[in-house]
């Protein structure tokens, strides 16, 4: 390869950046659009859920099941709605306007009384949003136990429970969803930036035709691919400090970590992501083509196989393998842990490790791929 | 006229469907991740690292521990000696949940006390932590209540619709629509961008054809794509992974259409307002990913402010889902889901009016 000749890069890293500046929509994806999606991802996303909208069926006018209902109500984590048929409630669950039925029979006091231990009080969930479904049958027995406890106090007795489970949450005490989530966005939103500003850059030059007078120029393959990276990487390091300012200072995120690792770590994702842009954009040639190919390789891989909403362990092995191919993973991993628990240095090594051989795996493809001919 | 409409149509599929490339983009990512989402997009946890700290060593927490180990949400019991190591692990993220029985822990419920377990949850994935605390503490509640006395009353849970709450099952229907929503947006939003670019736009305004017949003529390839994939993706899931499909093909086919018209109809408007397909690209992309965050498929709708509860009145996708989850699971018939079809239509309406305007505007 021949030498880099700075002058001449330094004249495609300009004309690259008033491409860039003179493109409203590429100011729109750096700025705009990732305080758009932080915001959506972390108010939208809420999976602390809260006030979920429950039927009650109560049949039973005796005091116990007046008092089931009390504490239901009481519950900051359902809103009820009194219902008179079963039919009726289902049908308003199926619609979705409700998410469970707590059904208490007409014969429920006199069961109790017998004491036979079959006094039931039925929970029905909307297993169609399996996660709301297991939050509403665990927020519904612990109004249960509330329930029998006070029952029992009624009569004079104080059982204390055998086992009392301590919780604590590191990091985030009042185990806030968005604390984490936040983070875990930002891998997100940086992956589609990264992806979409270079993913078209080639393959417009070719379909326009400029890259015919491109090649026509003494430029060569290292220059043209930096003139490529170098911009757009400034505007993906400008964008990511906007990210930041956003969820610390808007969004109250608290950031423990070191802005150097933050920076070093950004740097060698945005090396990923623009790498991977910019092979799709090399190979694809069609813009057409390089879009849906962005996207699909993207938005969705970082969303679900990242490991920032959904656990990787669960997955199956070999889905477990793939999620180490995707660069969203180290970077949602490293931003949680900076954000929340600070600078863990094995931790963060490792994730380095990890995305700087992408980020070389990408890089590398993309100048295997850069031809200096027309062919 | 209707001649003459259908040979744009079928001009419109020869430039999609032309280009292998263009074919395969089509096709494989549609495949890839109908094979790979649904295992991944789960939030249950299983196989995942419990670390525990045992000060007692008695007989009653090396029971719990050998329980514990039999979960499937534990696979991997790491036993750890001091605090630090305890911290270590959470720190490292080589567990997910830490427990420490303290040293009195065995006589206090020897002697009839109350037992204290503490538990350590990892802020960083505090969900997944609360999930997985959840299976523990039903191993202890179990342990807890074979030792204590029976209760009057109980507590019966019944799922509908996920009987076992199958997380495949909700994740496989909304990917009908979360997948489907990338190839159509694409396919209307760049079309006219793309006649831009390449100066071909021009020539067909000096065809007989007018604004309305080239905007139909650029949203029936796009329905089409959503339909075909959607019904790809539909039968995949029925057939392949078993969910269960209880309510009406014809409703399902018919709720594709109007989710194909509306997402043409935004299609067709982004592509209406942008200069060239990077554009359109932003475009697309600028509304598709808010719209798959609000369409409920990650959290329910409820859960969310006032404000993004309402942006997401105007999202078809948060239409589109319940009606397939009607489909699939709940039994729906046209009855059960009119009130989900009208709005996708309105938006259709709304859109396609909106992108039409524009586009006699630029016209003009």
């Amino acid at each position: 390869m021949k030498k880099l000749n700075p002058r001449r890069l330094w004249a495609l890293c300009r004309k690259e950046s008033y491409q860039i500046v003179r493109d409203p929509s590429s100011i729109l994806v750096a700025f705009i659009l990732p305080v758009i999606l932080l915001f959506v991802m972390g108010y939208a996303i809420n999976l602390d859920a809260d006030h979920m909208r429950i039927g009650l069926l109560r049949e039973d006018p005796g005091p116990a099941a007046v008092r089931l209902e009390q504490t239901l109500r009481a519950s900051r984590y359902f809103e009820v709605h009194a219902g008179t048929s079963r039919d009726g409630l289902v049908t308003r669950m199926a619609h979705g306007e409700i998410r469970g039925i707590v059904i208490v029979k007409g014969d429920f006091t006199s069961k109790l009384k017998q004491g036979h231990g079959d006094a039931a009080i039925q929970v029905l969930t909307d297993g169609a949003e399996p996660n709301t479904a297991a939050f509403i049958a665990a927020y519904a027995r612990g109004a249960f136990d509330t329930w029998q406890q006070g029952l029992a106090a009624d009569l004079g007795a104080h059982p204390s429970p055998a086992l009392d489970l301590r919780l604590r949450t590191w990091f985030n005490p009042s185990n806030v969803s968005r604390n984490f989530l936040v983070p875990g966005s930002i891998a997100v939103v940086m992956t589609i930036i990264g992806a979409l500003l270079t993913s078209l850059v080639v393959a417009r030059e070719w379909e326009r035709g400029t890259m015919e007078a491109l090649l026509a120029t003494p430029v060569t393959k290292a220059e043209l691919l930096m003139s490529k990276i170098i911009p757009y990487y400034i505007l993906g390091m400008l964008a990511m400090v906007l990210c930041l300012g956003v969820s610390v200072f808007l969004m109250g995120v608290p950031f423990r970590g070191s802005l150097a690792a933050l920076f070093g770590l950004s740097t060698l994702f945005l090396g990923c992501a623009l790498g991977m842009g910019l092979f799709l954009s090399t190979v694809l040639r069609s813009q057409f083509n390089a879009a849906l190919a962005a996207l699909t390789s993207a938005f969705l891989p970082a969303l679900m196989l990242s490991g920032f909403v959904f656990e990787i362990d669960s997955m199956p092995k070999i889905l477990q393998f793939l999620t180490r191919i995707i660069p969203a993973r180290y970077f949602a991993s490293s931003l949680q842990t900076l954000f929340q628990a600070g600078t863990v240095g094995a931790l963060l090594w490792v994730n380095a490790l990890g995305l700087g051989l992408l980020m070389l795996f990408w890089l590398g493809l993309t100048a295997w791929k850069t031809r200096r001919t027309l062919d | 006229m209707l001649n003459r409409l259908l040979c744009l149509i079928i001009k419109e599929f020869q430039v999609i469907l032309g280009d292998t490339r263009a074919r395969t983009m089509l096709i494989m990512p549609v495949v890839l991740q109908t094979l790979i989402f649904p295992f991944a997009a789960t939030l249950e946890v299983r196989n995942s690292t419990l670390a525990i700290f045992n000060q007692d060593g008695g007989q009653a927490s090396v029971e719990l521990i050998q329980r514990l180990s039999r979960t499937a949400a534990f696979s991997k019991i790491a036993m750890v000696q001091d605090d630090g190591a305890m911290q270590e692990a959470l720190d490292q993220q080589k567990a997910l949940l830490a427990l420490r029985f303290p040293m009195d822990f065995s006589r206090c419920l020897a002697s009839g006390k109350t037992a204290q377990v503490q538990v350590l949850l990892d802020g960083r994935r505090s969900n997944s932590g609360q999930i997985a605390a959840g299976y523990a503490s039903q191993v202890f509640q179990d342990y807890g209540a074979e030792r204590g006395a029976q209760p009057a009353s109980t507590l019966s849970v019944r799922n509908l619709y996920n009987p076992n709450l199958e997380f495949k099952w909700h994740v496989l229907p909304s990917l009908v629509a979360i997948i489907t929503t990338i190839g159509c947006l694409i396919v209307t939003a760049l079309s006219v961008a793309r006649e831009r670019e390449e100066g071909t736009f021009d020539q067909l305004l000096v065809s007989p054809l007018t604004p309305a017949y080239i905007m139909a003529g650029k949203a029936v390839p796009g329905v089409a794509i959503a339909v075909v994939q959607g019904s790809f993706i539909a039968v995949a899931a029925a057939w392949g992974y078993g969910v269960p499909f209880t309510g009406s093909v014809p409703l399902l086919l018919t709720g594709m259409v109007f989710y194909g018209l509306a997402l043409a109809g935004v299609g067709l408007f982004i592509s209406s307002i942008s200069e060239n397909q990077q554009q359109a690209f932003l475009g697309v992309f600028a509304f598709m990913a808010p719209a798959v965050m609000l369409s409920g498929y990650v959290a329910p709708i409820e859960n969310m402010p006032r404000f993004f509860q309402w942006v997401a009145i105007c999202d078809p996708l948060s239409y589109f889902i319940p009606i397939l989850k009607g489909c699939f699971l709940k039994d729906f018939g046209f009855r059960d889901a009119w009130h989900l079809l009208w709005p996708l239509l309105a938006i259709a309406l709304v859109t396609l009016s909106a992108a039409l305007r524009l586009f006699r505007r630029h016209i003009a």
